[in-house]
């Protein structure tokens, strides 16, 4: 199979220093974090081609890179629970649900008007993007190798070494916080937590 | 009776495997009587097309070369 990957060498150098100045700055070590960017970019490189949009690619990468970064911390830290955790503002579905499990109304899903007609809206790729951005690394990670390269359940779970109910529930949480994104930042134009 | 929690976990699991016979009979009963859960079904669809539509846009060098 010949990887035709659709992104200029311009386009993969200008990304390459930005990941780098941002890996730099989480990092706080030259070395660390060329070594992460240079992992993500060779990781990503596998599903490049599928990643038609650069903005979709770039949002991919840096999803690697995080998750990179978040497994350098953790092996350098003899304590993992000391360690600074990038998902650590992750909201558990259970404050959306009442004790009954059904949904409270601070959040429960609105109906979205007429969807279709708001996306040649340049503004809601933005929101959808920052929305994407950010996710927790690993939920936009599984959440890309789904809706965007995809993969099936089976072959995530390989890619990542994770069981088929650990992915239900990445996929699950990362599905939530995208579409409680959208309805806050889109519809109801308010900041929200996610 | 699925509470809203369980019929979500089935509608996102709904993009990633088929349901199994109970589970869409039950998930049916639920979106029948529940219009909040209704809304979210579609909006588990439109992410799933929205994800798509991301991963293709903006990119100036291939607009050109695809039809």
């Amino acid at each position: 199979m010949s990887l035709n990957t659709s992104h200029s060498p311009q386009f993969l150098a200008k990304l390459r220093q930005q990941m780098l100045g941002f890996a730099i700055l989480q990092l706080g070590c030259t070395a660390s974090a060329e070594d992460a960017v240079q992992e993500a970019m060779l990781s990503a490189h596998v599903h490049a081609a599928s990643f038609k949009g650069q903005s979709a690619y770039k949002t991919w990468v840096f999803a690697i890179l995080k998750h990179k970064m978040i497994d350098q911390m953790r092996s350098k830290q003899r304590h993992p629970q000391s360690s600074v955790n990038v998902d650590a503002t992750e909201f558990e579905p259970e404050q959306l649900f009442d004790g009954s499990g059904h949904w409270t109304a601070a959040h429960a899903p609105m109906r979205w008007p007429n969807p279709e007609g708001e996306l040649e809206n340049e503004d809601f790729w933005q929101i959808f993007e920052l929305c994407l951005t950010h996710l927790p690394a690993q939920h936009a990670r599984v959440f890309m190798m789904r809706e965007m390269l995809e993969l099936e359940s089976i072959e995530i779970c390989a890619e990542l070494g994770l069981s088929v109910s650990n992915l239900n529930v990445l996929m699950y949480r990362a599905r939530l916080r995208l579409r409680e994104c959208l309805e806050s930042k889109w519809l109801k134009q308010e900041d929200c937590a996610c | 009776m699925l509470s809203c929690f369980e019929a979500t976990l089935l509608l996102s699991q709904r993009q990633d495997r088929p349901l199994k016979l109970n589970e869409k009979a039950q998930l049916t009963l639920h979106l029948s009587m529940c219009s909040k859960c209704r809304n979210f079904s579609q909006q588990m669809r439109l992410l799933s097309g929205l994800a798509k539509q991301y991963r293709n846009q903006d990119n100036p060098s291939q607009e050109d070369e695809q039809q």
